[in-house]
């Protein structure tokens, strides 16, 4: 996070400026004006930098943390509105998976203090494991589901969304999507309330969801929905801007800009909320106008309830259901509709660009891990992180990856499967670990599962940008803390044989895992260096090709590293190699794997 | 070009991570704001420190409304490196567009993936000669090796402020004051005369390309490298089965077979690099490369 970041939103005396937010910033603006106390979230892409920016407005406002998953970050937030303030939690949209439990009951508990829960997602897949649609959440839970355009809409909707969720005791989405969430426009900062005090509503009937309490409370969940449907037909929120009547569209969120973009006279529904959806508003709609077209990305979760409402209308005959929308994508959309003329391909450069695919770092600890995996001919359960990128060339490694935590349990099915020859690894990160590592690794303990479990500790959570963790000894605020000792904790898990090794030793790297590996039973590896750009950027010495001894063998090259490419010489018809001194840390790993000794540090 | 028309004013900024396309995007929209225009300006992080390509649109006028420029719609396209540039051109406007880049190639590691014999590196082979015979306007300069002249390379990205600086209606004051409002203190006055060596540069005409431009995309070597046969032969006797062989191939052509001993499996793959005759500790692989001749042929 910037410094510029810290000075455009969390200033109490902005109230009234105008700034130029990105949807995240809003969004967290929004919770600290809603006089929130408590704010807990893990990190995942694009919803990172909510509890970041919340975490730069004062202590003393606003209680933020990083939790060790999206569950327990939900769980906290329940607690706090229990204790009667207003809580939030953050999370991307595989990441409501994890926390899904808890927010299935909680929707019959309802709130004391207002509860919102931000929901970002990744339609396009920039950077996840699916594109799942969380509308579809909203509905399964029967929670409403508040889809702000702009970053000016999600603080105010934010705010709105805390009002809602107590006037309506419920649990309360504000969905955004990756292009909301990294997209910065000029939003208008309002001051922070601070609402009426509320305390702990000892109401066993309402709060401690046993059978006999939960029977009724479904049927209140449902009075509720039936509520806010009545109240949603009339609020602001859902809005008809008059155009031509020829064509109705019904869209929300991103995708109305897109409408407004590329049809900016037609007649449009603007839903502020998408689930539940207003059915008189819907009705009335339909018959304003001769044909209606529903916008909306990834899920027909509007057109389909159109049609279970008897409302004639079109959608995902002309839009796609994968990817991520575009003016291009909605115009085209329009186009099949024959309510615009196609687009034409003026662009007179037909050469395919060139492939630049994300890299491990130069330096990156990862990189020697699965070199040696690869080197070794294991059979590799990969699991969430930047590691993910050794599934390709050069490192080419990694032969599954399900979801954060998976690895672990993965390889004990494979162990059980008894099919496998190759000896078994799990590749999990130190936070993916504390996220979700820990019960599958007592889950192979418990049932003697022979496999490798490589614990890949650099000390931070690098994929979303360098959060702490448990693992780092510091706070979201950056106080310190308890810092989890790995060793111990594997040891205390029943696990046998446990070593640690240095990710830049690459001898000793490939020794241990293979003395891990012959272990009948649970072995654990640590591998232990710190990520090469957080929380602080290393750079030691660069090392330097002697382009007199290099013979092209090119085997430096098979870590991948980017500080590595070829140099003008040539030796057999090969390329020499050279190493950018700007981007070389100084790990060394070329220089243990040089047939020629020509790698050294620069004198 | 006239930004207090009522339309919208399209800027798509692109490069590499770590270059400082969010610098470049922060001090567009930061002063188009300032105007009093209304702003978008969209990103997608993620996988941007890693080495990927990184792009931010800005977009600004009197209401905007979608955060991305639509294929075709782009006023200026601001490259900080050659390669992103292109990829981003059909982007560009075809009538009006203007093409401003830096001729710095990064040439990613998977661009020297081809073990071949006399392979060149998979990077884009335009030169900006062809690129900006074909665009309204554009100026290919050496940004980096400018900034590298004034000391500092990694203000680049400010060179081609200053480029930028002279397309758009925006008063020079305000361009310096909002890039020393946005970088590092201790940076001021590098990132100022960064941007004045820029601005100059980009004074003189429509379409430039910096002489160190030509010179930095100068046709690929012309060295010959004749076609090889290659015979990769192993010694069984001296072979102990320790597939450090199998285990380094690049293209995992070897492979260990039921005696435990080292065999090539798949001829077609192998490119004759030699790699595991260098780190057999047996000595047991020999490769020949035997030159293709006329007379063979």
């Amino acid at each position: 996070m910037t410094e510029a970041l810290r000075q455009t939103a969390a200033d109490p005396i902005l109230a009234g400026a105008a700034r130029p937010l990105t949807g995240n910033e809003a969004i967290a603006r929004g919770v600290w004006e809603a006089g929130a106390k408590v704010a807990a979230a893990y990190p995942g892409t694009p919803s990172t930098e909510i509890l970041e920016n919340i975490a730069t407005y004062p202590a003393s406002d606003i209680h933020a943390q990083w939790s060790t998953n999206e569950k327990t970050a939900m769980d906290v937030a329940i607690g706090a509105s229990f204790a009667g303030v207003r809580a939030f939690t953050a999370m991307k949209h595989v990441g409501l998976n994890v926390a899904a439990d808890a927010l299935m009951s909680f929707s019959y508990i309802g709130v004391n203090g207002g509860l919102v829960i931000a929901i970002c997602d990744d339609p396009g897949i920039h950077s996840s494991q699916n594109e799942q649609d969380s509308r579809i959440y909203a509905r399964f839970a029967q929670v409403p589901v508040l889809e702000p355009s702009d970053g000016q809409e999600a603080l105010e909707l934010t705010r709105l969304a805390f009002d809602i969720s107590e006037r309506f005791d419920t649990p309360v989405f504000v969905r955004s999507t990756t292009r909301l969430s990294h997209t910065r426009s000029t939003v208008v900062m309002g001051s922070r309330e601070e609402p009426a005090e509320r305390h702990f509503n000892e109401n066993p009937k309402k709060n401690v969801m046993i059978p006999a309490h939960a029977r009724m409370q479904h049927g209140v969940v449902l009075e509720r929905e039936r509520r806010l449907k009545d109240w949603l037909n009339d609020t602001p929120l859902n809005r008809v801007e008059p155009g031509d009547t020829r064509v109705g569209i019904i869209t929300s969120g991103i995708p109305y800009t897109y409408v407004k973009e590329v049809m900016p006279d037609a007649t449009v529904l603007k839903l502020g909320v998408t689930w539940p959806l207003p059915d008189r508003l819907l009705h009335d709609f339909a018959a304003s106008v001769d044909r209606v077209i529903v916008v909306e990305e990834l899920e027909p979760l509007i057109e389909d309830a159109l049609k279970a409402m008897g409302i004639p209308c079109e959608g995902k005959a002309f839009f796609p259901r994968a990817g991520e929308f575009s003016p291009e994508v909605v115009h085209d959309g329009l186009a099949r509709a024959g309510l615009m003329t196609p687009r034409v391909n003026a662009a007179p450069f037909e050469f395919a660009p060139m492939i630049r695919p994300p890299v491990l770092c130069a330096g990156c600890p990862h990189a020697a891990c699965y070199m040696a995996l690869r080197a070794l001919d294991a059979r590799v359960a990969g699991d969430i992180g930047c590691y993910t990128l050794a599934v390709v060339e050069p490192l080419k490694s990694i032969d599954t990856c399900v979801s954060m935590g998976s690895s672990i349990a993965n390889a004990v099915g494979m162990a059980k499967a008894g099919t496998e020859t190759k000896p078994i690894v799990a590749t999990i990160g130190d936070s993916t670990f504390l996220h979700s590592g820990i019960p599958p690794l007592i889950d192979a303990v418990y049932n003697g599962a022979d496999i490798t479990v490589f614990l890949l500790d650099n000390h931070i959570t690098a994929m979303t940008g360098g959060q702490d963790h448990p693992g780092t000894g510091k706070t979201l605020r950056g106080d310190p803390a308890p810092r989890i000792d790995f060793m111990e904790l594997v040891k205390s898990l029943g696990v046998k044989w446990v070593q640690k090794v240095d990710s830049y030793d690459t001898a000793s790297m490939q020794r241990t895992l293979r003395e891990a590996m012959a272990h009948k039973g649970v072995s654990v590896v640590i591998s232990d260096r710190p990520c090469v750009l957080d929380p602080v950027r290393i750079k030691g010495p660069a090392m330097e090709v002697e382009q007199e001894s290099c013979i092209a063998c090119q085997a430096c090259m098979n870590l991948g590293c980017p500080a590595i490419t070829w140099s003008e010489g040539w030796h057999e018809g090969r390329h020499k190699v050279r190493i950018d001194p700007e981007a070389c840390i100084g790990c060394s790993l070329c220089a243990q794997l040089c047939t020629t000794h020509s790698i050294r540090p620069i004198q | 070009m006239g930004d207090k028309s009522n339309r919208t004013m399209n800027v798509l900024i692109v490069g590499v991570g770590g270059q400082g396309v969010i610098m470049v995007s922060k001090v567009l929209a930061q002063l188009c704001q300032a105007d009093g225009h209304d702003v978008k300006q969209s990103e997608v992080h993620g996988m941007a420190k890693r080495g990927g390509g990184v792009f931010s649109h800005v977009r600004f006028g009197p209401k905007v409304w979608s955060p991305t420029i639509p294929e075709g719609e782009v006023d200026i396209l601001v490259a900080l490196e050659w390669a992103e540039g292109l990829r981003w051109l059909k982007h560009l406007k075809p009538d009006t567009g203007t093409f401003i880049a830096d001729c710095q190639k990064i040439v990613p590691p998977f661009a020297c993936r081809n073990r071949k014999r006399g392979a060149e590196p998979a990077y884009a082979p335009q030169t900006p000669e062809e690129i900006i015979e074909q665009v309204h306007a554009g100026y290919v300069m050496d940004a980096t090796g400018m900034a590298a002249n004034l000391g500092n390379a990694r203000a680049s990205n400010t060179v081609l402020l200053g480029a930028l600086s002279t397309v758009l209606d925006f008063p020079e004051e305000a361009w310096v004051e909002i890039i020393a409002a946005t970088v590092p203190a201790k940076s001021v006055e590098a990132n100022r005369a960064a941007f004045a060596e820029g601005r100059a540069w980009a004074m003189g005409g429509e379409k430039r390309i910096d002489v160190t431009a030509s010179g930095l995309h100068k046709a690929h070597s012309e060295m010959h490298h004749p076609q090889v046969d290659t015979i990769l032969e192993i010694t069984e006797e001296w072979c102990k089965g320790c597939d450090i062989c199998v285990k380094m191939c690049p293209e995992r052509c070897l492979r260990l077979n039921d005696l435990l001993k080292a065999e090539l499996a798949l001829p077609d793959l192998c490119t004759g690099c030699q790699l595991c005759a260098w780190l057999c500790p047996d000595q047991a692989i020999r490769v020949t490369n035997i030159p293709v001749t006329e007379a063979a042929e």
